[in-house]
């Protein structure tokens, strides 16, 4: 795939969504990444153009961001949590293991274009610990063996579940949901065990918040 | 002290995050009632009941409204910050996928009383799931005529929009994140000017976190009183406390402010068993560690000052006694030096260097007077830099000291990992679960 | 205009003053005498605090704060380092951090000797490293312009250099890329540092991160002598330093005139020096009886001169050019209406009208410091008429961005097309082809309604008939003040000198009168390729041609008499810019045998038994009235357009030569149109295609421009890609395709 006239109508549609149209620089490369899987030169200008900013001021901004790639991010894009809240509970010997396994490390694609691995900081999903993501998609409370098995099912094309979310699309689809625009998947995913523990032993022990007084 | 569910109230029926979920247990209620009782009278609501911002820095949230200057003629825009990446943090993001719409409707409730016409809600990019969900809640609160021109004949016009950051946990400070929505690297902002003043695009703004909108429609709803019912004087009202680490059910709990960390711990099943707390951090690795002895300090703001750290995002983490301190702190630093903007001398170059020798340390190969210099760098960074991610990048190495100190000593000799064995704290080391 | 200035009192190190309300910290401290150490601040450029270098203890307040962005208030205590253990010690730890990772290569670099970091690491830094890894390095340098070097390792991320592109020069072409400690200043990889204005950022480098081609490694600044010196390149009037190495010139540098140049230049103004050593001519030369060009003394040459010059002094024409001092052009005026008694003087090198002439008699000579800088920067709107200010007098350009800017002066601009540089000045474009202005200025009146409005007319108004008069009168009806801005530094003065045509020929004149009416010629620093005219055919006509000239030209190959004489650097003199402000200069590379063209315009005058008197030519002058000129209508046929033209500020001008860095950075030709005369004329964006006219030909990729006038094809004149050097108006014709 590469940019298209589709592309800058998809690109106009973001920027109409704000009063000042440079607010869709981010959105933007997000689409970018959606047709390209990385943000490239071509699509730095087709910014630039619709922006009216220099490729400068458009490079500044896209190598900021640790989710704009330089290169070919792979058709399923691995984050592993190496943060210690997921690190030392098991996300530092996931990253080791997995990357053992691919032959690849941080940053870095397998030969064949299907996965590429980062180390990543912080997912807001602690309770969740350790996590990993496929294309941003959480994959919970990993271990090492279900970190390769996870992989390993994508690589061969077979269906895989986000554990809060839905099945594991490629990293261009999910770049285009980013850039706002709906792909229908809402309805995946409920809330698992960690999300409704409290909620569980509230009930368990018959505790609640006090009603208001009318 | 009891669990008090409010937010995460009805999280377990399947449709929670969606319109007729969240209506069939009085949602959408709240607004309303918002809009017959006047913006100003709505301010004065929020300032009353004390509610505290839920994103870390617990700035009075009412306070915080009545900045924004009205009748200026200029644009108003209300910002909501969603870019929930602080480290230990997981409250923001669970409540977006289960319960958006309290988000949404305390948006409209604070967008009113602010007179925003405009507001985006700036989410981190690495959540799709959670995207979806919100992006959701917003189609159908528009499709409901909740959202857009002339809110329930009301006169109020009020548009939403979900935007996704792209990896930067500094866009987390307001300032930052302003910069960032309006298309640029995500560096924070001199202040003077306040984003109350001269925010997004340069109008009065106000930046406020998810949970501490979400609050809102319950507030309203529900009454100052009822709101004051929970937690203390100075810390108001119930929090989404996500309790991780080393426990048995980590997760997300929801009690007053002034639970205690051994109550929430208890709540959460304890430690593994034949393991002991060395550590725990009340709300993010910005904040200083405790330690087992501090457990009975109710979580409130000025609770946990007084012990010696912050509530943060009131979001626990409990390390056992398996934790090699040594490389907890390093993997802290690292992300705060990967998570630098770059911006200002300290924090750009402080944490490079205190990465640099924790790193020595981590692998077995520290001096004792690096020890001193390592202070030493941590007192530099510290109010010198230009925002709170310089601060928060010189707490956990002081903090750690505090306590650890022989630990960071025996770590000039011996790497962390062979101290402390790293497949004894990981969660699948055979520890019951 | 009236300020009503507030006033705090605020108490700097003990030191009480009084200071008006929003002054920063710093400045109060510098008006104090109290130097704060500083990287990211810059007076003249918004402030950051990202260095964090600056940081004072302000009583009251448990941290230090940036004493570079904090405004005073009434009562406020500042304690800086000399008083403060506060801030002496976070001066101190941020030093540390920026030395950490700083090479330690001073004595092999340029900035090395005048280096605020160097200093400041002297004043505010420790002996000795605590930092015992490995430092950051970058592969090096890198090539932000063909022009201007980045060593990386050695940036402290001060962002001076990316904020004065986006903030004073409008051209973000470099930018802060990636983050913490990778961030780096960069171009993106398609787009170079394009902007005239990228040699200032060197300059304001507080490190040696910024070099430029042209001086990297060329000497140390303790072995350089500095003057004072004003540039000789166009109107502006800048304040320069030129740094002298064993008589040779190695740099110039932008030097502080806040109320011309502010601390500012164009890349022309710092680069474009080496012609004054290259290619000079070393000795007078006589015609012999062979006729052949050969060396004379200095007396022979004067006798011959002044031998030849006698025979028929007053019919003798006296073309100088534009790049005479104020010095030199009144000793013109003197030789050719005193001492030759001939009124035929002109000082334009260009395509000239009697309508110019009355125009510039009545509005613009004698005038003296009238429209300033600061007059600019607080007016209410501006209206440019023939003058396109990036390319004609970048620092009017710069003053205008800035109050375009700051102060929301709205810029209007009479031209074919709105430029790249209208767009960064938020100005409007009030279309109007070439030759068809008039009616466009009848028009703008509406848009100087406010009594604070300026119009600033460039010398290529001359090429419209009608549009001066038309200046003239809306300046008139609206009482809009009126300012000329032509595009040499020599213009002004030579037109207060007295140098133009009243009551004789104008340039164009005596080029057709030589060898009839006019019989001798004195041409000063006149190109044979500048003037409307065949100037070397008219040399071949006359009896006796006398050249005064730096080097060699086409003029001083067929004149009998050849003089050289003194560049800049070796004189003293003053231009005079085109706000009517006096710029002296003084001798930089003092060179023994050098004379002034006044030195030896008054050897050949005491030769004649003269002496050239100074005359005060516009107390008695009688001015032509100002009437319109007759219009001419072009009409264009199939393939054909009317061209509009000028210069870009980076062009072929012969004192650019000899600096491959400065010419690699020019803008390349292009050949714009409407998007309807590209359809008529066959042409698509990003083609080719060749413009012709009197047998020279443009040829350059075409930019299909939106809004641009139709029937009309501009490219530049003589610049890199482009030939043509003729006047707007002008019928030319167009074809697609040709190689560029």
């Amino acid at each position: 795939m590469s940019l298209t006239e589709n592309t800058r109508v998809q690109a106009r549609e973001i920027m109409a969504r704000y009063p000042q149209a440079r607010s869709a620089l981010l959105p933007m490369l997000h689409l970018v990444q959606a047709e390209e899987g990385y943000v490239s030169a071509d699509g730095i200008a087709l910014c630039a153009d619709e922006l009216a900013l220099t490729t400068a001021e458009v490079a500044a901004v896209a190598t900021f961001y640790t989710m704009y790639h330089r290169k070919p991010a792979g058709e399923y894009h691995i984050g592993v949590c190496i943060n210690p809240g997921c690190g030392i509970l098991g996300g530092d010997s996931i990253w080791e293991k997995l990357s053992a396994r691919l032959g690849i490390g941080h940053d870095e694609v397998t030969a064949d274009g299907k996965v590429s691995l980062e180390r990543i900081e912080c997912q807001a999903a602690c309770t969740h610990a350790p996590v990993m993501t496929a294309n941003w998609e959480f994959l919970d409370n990993m271990t090492p063996e279900s970190a390769i098995e996870v992989v390993e099912k994508l690589v061969r094309g077979e269906e895989v579940m986000s554990t809060r979310g839905p099945h594991i699309r490629t990293f261009k689809e999910n770049e285009f949901t980013l850039a706002g625009f709906d792909d229908g998947l809402v309805d995946f995913g409920e809330s698992d065990e960690q999300m409704l523990a409290g909620l569980k032993r509230a009930k368990e022990l018959g505790q609640s918040a006090p009603e208001a007084k009318q | 002290m009891t669990l008090t569910p409010v937010l995460t109230k009805y999280w377990d029926e399947a449709d929670s995050y969606k319109i007729s979920g969240y209506m069939r247990n009085g949602g959408y209620t709240a607004f309303k009632k918002a809009f017959a009782t006047g913006p100003d009278e709505i301010i004065n609501i929020v300032k009353d009941s004390g509610l505290r911002g839920r994103g870390g820095a617990g700035f009075p949230t009412g306070l915080k409204w009545s900045f924004v200057p009205q009748n200026d003629g200029k644009p108003h825009y209300l910002v909501v910050n969603a870019d929930e990446s602080e480290p230990g943090a997981c409250k923001d993001i669970p409540l977006m996928m289960a319960n958006p719409h309290s988000l949404i409707e305390g948006v409209i409730i604070a967008a009113y009383a602010m007179r925003a016409n405009h507001a985006f809600i700036y989410i981190r990019g690495e959540v799709p799931h959670v995207f979806r969900r919100v992006n959701n809640a917003i189609r159908e609160a528009y499709a409901a005529g909740y959202l857009g021109k002339n809110i329930m004949g009301s006169g109020f016009d009020l548009e939403v929009v979900l935007h996704a950051g792209a990896g930067a946990y500094i866009c987390g400070e307001e300032t930052a994140l302003l910069d960032s929505l309006e298309g640029r690297r995500g560096q924070p902002r001199l202040k003077p000017p306040f984003p109350a003043v001269a925010g997004l695009y340069a109008s009065p703004s106000c930046v406020n976190n998810v949970e501490t909108i979400a609050n809102i429609p319950y507030l309203i709803n529900n009454g100052v009183d009822w709101f004051k019912s929970f937690g203390t004087e100075k810390s108001p009202g119930f929090k989404l406390f996500a309790v991780s680490g080393h426990v048995n059910r980590p997760g997300i709990y929801e009690a007053p402010l002034g639970i205690t960390m051994r109550e929430l711990l208890e709540h959460a099943g304890g430690v593994r068993d034949g393991k002991t707390v060395k550590f725990w951090l009340p709300g993010g690795s910005s904040v200083p560690m405790l330690t087992a002895d501090l457990l009975d300090t109710p979580l409130t703001y000025e609770d946990i000052a007084a012990a010696g750290s912050m509530l943060g995002t009131g979001t626990p983490m409990i390390f056992d006694n398996t934790t090699s301190v040594v490389r907890a702190v390093t993997g802290w630093i690292s992300f705060y030096k990967h998570e630098s903007c770059g911006k200002c001398t300290p924090c750009r170059e402080g944490t490079w260097w205190l990465s640099d020798v924790l790193h020595r340390f981590e692998a077995g190969h520290g001096t004792e007077s690096d020890l001193d210099k390592l202070i030493d760098i941590c007192a530099q960074i510290a109010g010198r830099s230009f925002c709170a991610l310089g601060d928060a990048a010189a707490t956990p190495f002081p903090a750690a000291m505090k306590y650890f100190r022989d630990e960071f000593v025996q770590a000039t000799s011996t790497p962390a990992n062979e101290s402390y064995d790293p497949t004894a704290s990981t969660i699948f080391a055979g520890a019951t679960r | 205009m009236t300020v009503t200035t507030q006033t705090v009192t605020v108490t700097v190190d003990a030191v009480t003053v009084e200071v008006p309300a929003g002054t920063l910290i710093i400045r109060v401290a510098e008006m104090l005498g109290t130097a704060i150490p500083r990287f990211c601040d810059h007076p003249l450029l918004e402030p950051v605090a990202a260095c964090r270098m600056c940081l004072v203890e302000i009583e009251g307040q448990g941290k230090p704060q940036p004493s570079c962005a904090v405004t005073v208030t009434d009562g406020m205590v500042i304690k800086t380092q000399h008083t403060s253990e506060m801030a002496e010690k976070a001066q101190a730890g941020v030093m540390e951090f920026l030395l950490i990772n700083h090479p330690l290569d001073c004595p092999i670099c340029d900035k090395g000797g005048e280096c605020p970091l160097q200093n400041q690491a002297m004043t505010s830094g420790a002996g000795e490293s605590r930092f015992t890894g490995v430092k950051r390095t970058f592969p090096k340098p890198i090539n932000v312009s063909a022009q201007v070097l980045l060593d990386r390792e050695r940036c402290v991320s001060c962002a001076r250099c990316t904020r004065f592109a986006d903030e004073i020069a409008g051209d973000p072409f470099i930018e802060l890329l990636e983050r913490g400690a990778k961030q780096q200043v960069g171009t993106s990889e398609d787009q170079p540092f394009d902007s005239y204005f990228s040699g200032n950022t060197i300059q304001i480098c507080p490190v040696g991160a910024l070099t430029s081609a042209k001086y990297r490694f060329r000497s140390r600044p303790f072995d350089l002598i500095s003057t004072p010196s004003a540039c000789e390149h166009c109107a502006s009037g800048c304040a320069l330093r030129t740094d002298v190495r064993r008589n040779t010139v190695m740099r110039r540098l932008a030097w502080d005139a806040p109320e011309v140049n502010e601390e500012w230049n164009c890349d022309k103004g710092r680069f474009a020096f080496p012609y004054t050593t290259e290619g000079r001519l070393t000795h007078p030369l006589v015609r012999d009886e062979d006729g052949n060009l050969v060396p004379a003394s200095w007396p022979e040459a004067i006798r011959v001169a002044a031998a030849g010059l006698a025979k028929s002094g007053t019919a003798t024409g006296v073309l100088t050019g534009g790049r005479v001092t104020v010095e030199d052009a009144q000793s013109y005026a003197g030789f050719a209406r005193g001492v030759l008694g001939t009124p035929d003087v002109d000082f334009r090198a260009r395509a000239v009208s009697s309508e110019e002439t009355a125009f510039l008699a009545n509005h613009v000579a004698g005038k003296g410091l009238d429209v300033t800088y600061g007059d600019l920067e607080s007016a209410a709107a501006v209206l440019l008429v023939g003058f396109e200010p990036e390319d004609e007098s970048p620092i009017v350009f710069l003053r205008l961005r800035k109050a375009a800017l700051k102060n929301g002066t709205k810029v209007y601009s009479v031209a074919p097309y709105a430029t790249a540089g209208l767009a960064k000045m938020k100005g409007k474009l009030l279309t109007a082809g070439p030759r068809e202005e008039v009616a466009t200025i009848n028009g703008a009146a509406e848009f100087l309604a406010n009594p604070n409005s300026i119009i600033l007319v460039g010398e290529r108004a001359a090429q419209t008939p009608g549009a001066l008069s038309a200046v003239a009168e809306l300046a008139t009806k609206t009482g809009a003040r009126l300012a000329w801005i032509p595009r040499r530094a020599g213009d002004r003065g030579a037109l207060d000198a007295g140098l133009l045509p009243i009551g004789g020929r104008n340039t164009t004149e005596i080029i057709s009168a030589t060898g009839s009416a006019i019989k001798n010629l004195v041409i000063g620093g006149v190109g044979a390729e500048d003037v409307d005219g065949d100037l070397v055919a008219a040399i071949e006509r006359a009896s006796f041609v006398v050249s005064l000239e730096t080097r060699h030209t086409d003029v001083t190959a067929l004149a009998d008499v050849v003089f050289p004489v003194a560049v800049v650097t070796e004189k003293r003199g003053t231009f005079r810019n085109w706000e009517g402000r006096d710029r002296s200069f003084d001798v930089v590379a003092p060179t023994p045998g050098a004379l002034s063209d006044a030195a030896v315009l008054g050897e050949i005058a005491r030769e004649l038994g003269s002496e050239i008197s100074v005359i005060d030519f516009w107390a008695s002058a009688a001015k032509p009235a100002l009437s319109a000129g007759a219009a001419e209508n072009s009409t264009i046929g199939a393939g054909e357009a009317i061209l509009s033209t000028w210069r870009h500020l980076l062009d072929k001008g012969t004192l650019q030569s000899g600096e491959p860095y400065l010419a690699a950075t020019s803008r390349v030709a292009v050949v714009r149109v409407s998007p309807n005369t590209a359809q008529s004329l066959g042409l698509v964006d990003g083609g080719s295609a060749s413009v012709t006219c009197c047998g020279n030909t443009a040829t350059a990729p075409v930019i299909v421009t939106g809004g641009m006038v139709d029937g009309v094809v501009w490219v530049p004149a003589n610049s890199e890609g482009s030939s043509l050097n003729i006047p707007s108006g002008c019928v030319v014709t167009v074809k697609a395709g040709g190689n560029a």
